[in-house]
């Protein structure tokens, strides 16, 4: 097939200001680290180092759970819902504003594609804050008994997949609750977090509301160890969402894990198939699969294996991967070296227990890192990339020849956060999204987010919701 | 109780799968009433009994979560039914394991009665108020519906043997999980003859297991057991919850937590019900 070539059609840098260094955001203003620590983030695209930012030990936790709770007491609790929400609106508004800003920012320093950081992630982040926003002054009506009382101080760990929306997803509806936070983003991805905080001064949010801790795995280790906080919420693997559980244990602390996942991806042989290509190259290449209900495992029914493998190598020929600011990219730069690697080690294993390797053929930059789409064929359900979250862009391709062995199949994992079903049939998907157990089950599309839409895992993909009105409940006291 | 007969006692055995076993172990241990009398020597469950009644739970679990809400229902009052017509003797069960007064016992059954009914209304309006029809920006109808989290472990209240019991089971299963039960281990005995009620009372075998022995045996391995998903923790002392906790960690089960100083005869609210559930998202398209 004849290839259209592209230009490059990069995105301009200029909207952005980088400072050099960034401190800590605690009670409203940006400060140097008790201890000074510090550290750089790069681009993962070229390893170019963006800033040095603020590395949080202890004792900045300390003051930033001390001015969450001030605030959280005196200011943010005692305002009339209203109020709060006003706020709310505010932020929202103001990252519509910045948005370009954002997007470059968070492809910079996450490496994902302009196209996707400009159309996904902070369109979806300003909606979140619209949404919780209108809760603010309605708790009331919101289901939990009445007069439902904030939950109190939170601390919040969200990953490097989506740093800003993940952001907006733990803040909003703790702020519309009249809870405060104390939010502690990804260590490779902290720039769209430092710009959220300047957006919050911007608004003129009170002091204290919101403490941004940027840092490593010991900086969120040294907030969940703090036996003042009335809530904690994760976001990231299920590995590390144990530890906290563990480290939770006998304490009154409350809890919500969003961990991994190894989703189906389910297509039936009477599903609109070009749909279904293009919805299962979303469900594992989108975000470099970097995401948790990535749909990692395409169950394909026999009857139609073929056909669906061939159109999908052919389309993933077309895929462009490189400069995350082109605007024509679509699969941009894993996140870290470190993700890499272990992007690397599972493929090693998939080839190694005896699955057929396939990639386009793709020209890797030279600097910074890369993973070309990957395709893993006769996969068995034991294979270690049959079972384990890769959080890349690989996907294994099983098939199956009834609905109840699809089930069987999607179900056999310790995951369940998400599942994908494809077929015209409206029954079918019905039967289906019954019987998967799985927090949230696509219908002829995949990985769609919304704010009023509640999204959570089964298993071991964690517990509680985020979105929606069920998303609220997580920092009532009700 | 004429002249010169001799009582003819009962055995007090398990609850698992739906039969009555003793234990694989062959082992009991002496159940007394609060004034000190023998009881029962009730069954010793091994740990062996509780990995056999997850399997049971496991079993019988989704069948029960796929019957619909209104016969679900309609067991949960069947247990109700039945538990009220054996009213006079779990009064004088409780009254002896409690260490009650009549009156007062027979104010915990009917309590007790009462509490089943209450979880049997709530079996098809539980997704009314926990579900969602959600407003989403695009062709799809998005809807969120409640479903039972799968097998829940419960280590049952150690005082209040009867209406604690009722008040922690039936919003276990009355969304369609399957529970595995560990009675109180000072009073069991009203526990394992409600399990009698259970038995007779339409509830599916598998779907209720319960056993009677050592909380420091059994609940380590309930609370690590791979195949459980939730656990409710309101019989463990205070000193015994975290390491359960911990062990709960490994593969992510919902826990609840212990409650200081319950109140068993307050009217609960749907808070436990909606801990032992999980919301599921469903985005269904929408086009001509």
């Amino acid at each position: 097939m004849a290839r259209f070539e592209y230009a490059p059609a990069p995105e301009s840098r200029a909207v952005v200001s980088l400072r050099s260094s960034y401190g800590l955001f605690i009670d409203g203003a940006f400060v140097e680290p008790v201890d000074g620590g510090s550290f750089n983030t790069i681009s993962p695209a070229t390893e170019e180092v963006l800033a040095e930012v603020a590395l949080a030990g202890a004792g900045d936790v300390e003051r930033a759970v001390a001015a969450a709770r001030r605030a959280q007491r005196e200011v943010w609790a005692p305002m009339p819902g209203a109020e709060r929400g006003k706020y709310l609106f505010r932020v929202a508004r103001i990252i519509q504003e910045r948005a370009r800003e954002l997007a470059v920012l968070e492809s910079l320093d996450n490496g994902k594609p302009i196209r996707e950081s400009r159309d996904v992630d902070v369109p979806l982040a300003a909606a979140h804050f619209f949404y919780y926003a209108g809760w603010a002054d309605k708790l009331d009506y919101a289901g939990f008994g009445p007069a439902p009382r904030p939950l109190g101080v939170a601390g919040q760990i969200i990953p490097w997949n989506f740093p800003l929306l993940m952001a907006a997803w733990k803040l909003a509806p703790a702020l519309a609750t009249g809870s405060t936070c104390v939010l502690k983003p990804a260590e490779t991805t902290p720039l769209s977090a430092l710009l959220l905080a300047e957006i919050f001064q911007q608004a003129e949010l009170p002091p204290g509301v919101v403490n941004i801790l940027t840092g490593d795995g010991a900086t969120g280790a040294a907030l969940v160890a703090r036996r003042d906080l009335d809530k904690v919420a994760f976001t990231g693997s299920t590995e590390v969402g144990k530890a906290i559980q563990r480290e939770l244990a006998g304490t009154r602390t409350r809890l919500s894990l969003e961990l991994g996942g190894k989703a189906a991806n389910i297509v039936f042989e009477d599903a609109p198939l070009s749909q279904a290509i293009e919805g299962i190259v979303n469900g594992i290449f989108f975000n470099q699969g970097h995401v948790c209900c990535a749909g990692s495992r395409l169950l394909v029914q026999e009857s139609v294996a073929e056909g669906v493998l061939d159109a999908l190598k052919e389309r993933l020929g077309t895929l462009r991967l490189g400069d995350p600011l082109d605007k024509n990219t679509d699969i941009g730069a894993i996140n870290s070296g470190r993700q890499l690697d272990k992007i690397v080690e599972l493929a090693a294993s998939g080839e190694r227990e005896g699955a057929e390797r396939w990639s386009p053929s793709c020209a890797i930059p030279e600097r910074g890192y890369w993973f070309p789409p990957t395709i893993f064929t006769g996969v068995a359900p034991s294979q270690r990339i049959a079972r384990e979250e890769i959080f890349g862009p690989v996907l294994s391709v099983l098939t199956f020849r009834t609905p109840d062995e699809a089930v069987q199949k999607a179900n056999n994992t310790t995951y369940g956060l998400s599942a994908g079903v494809w077929t015209e049939k409206g029954s079918r998907i019905l039967w289906m999204a019954d019987r998967l157990r799985a927090g949230v089950v696509w219908a002829n599309t995949f990985n769609r987010f919304d704010p009023t839409s509640p999204f959570g895992g089964y298993r071991e993909s964690g517990f509680g919701r985020e979105g929606g009105r069920h998303g609220l409940e997580e920092y009532l006291d009700a | 109780m004429p002249e010169g007969r001799l009582a003819v006692n009962k055995t007090y055995k398990l609850y698992v799968a739906g039969a009555f076993p003793r234990s694989e172990s062959g082992r009991s241990y002496p159940v007394h009433a609060a004034d000190g009398a023998l009881l029962a020597n009730a069954a010793l469950a091994s740990r062996k009994d509780l990995r056999d009644a997850v399997v049971a739970a496991r079993a019988a679990q989704p069948k029960w979560a796929r019957t619909t809400a209104y016969n679900r229902g309609q067991v949960l009052y069947r247990i109700a039914e039945m538990l009220e017509e054996r009213a006079a003797q779990f009064a004088e069960q409780v009254a002896r394991s409690e260490g009650l007064a009549g009156a007062e016992a027979g104010r915990l059954v009917a309590a007790s009665v009462d509490r089943l009914v209450y979880y049997a209304g709530w079996s098809d309006k539980l997704a009314q108020i926990a579900g969602a029809a959600n407003p989403v920006a695009g062709p799809y109808f998005n809807f969120s519906l409640p479903e039972p989290t799968g097998v829940i472990g419960v280590v049952a209240p150690p005082g209040s043997s009867l209406l604690g019991l009722v008040s922690v089971l039936a919003p276990v299963i009355v969304t369609g999980n399957a529970a595995v039960v560990v009675a109180s281990e000072e009073r069991p005995v009203p526990a394992v003859t409600f399990a009698e009620v259970l038995a007779t009372s339409d509830v599916p075998g598998g779907v209720v297991n319960l056993l009677t022995g050592r909380l420091a045996e059994l609940a380590p391995v309930l609370a690590a057991h791979r195949d459980v998903d939730g656990l409710d923790l309101c019989g463990i002392s205070e000193q015994d919850a975290a390491a359960l906790e911990r062990a709960a960690a490994d593969n992510v089960k919902r826990v609840l937590r212990r409650e200081v100083a319950p109140d068993w005869e307050r009217r609960p609210s749907p808070r436990r019900m909606l801990h032992f559930v999980e919301t599921k998202t469903v985005w269904h398209p929408i086009g001509a």
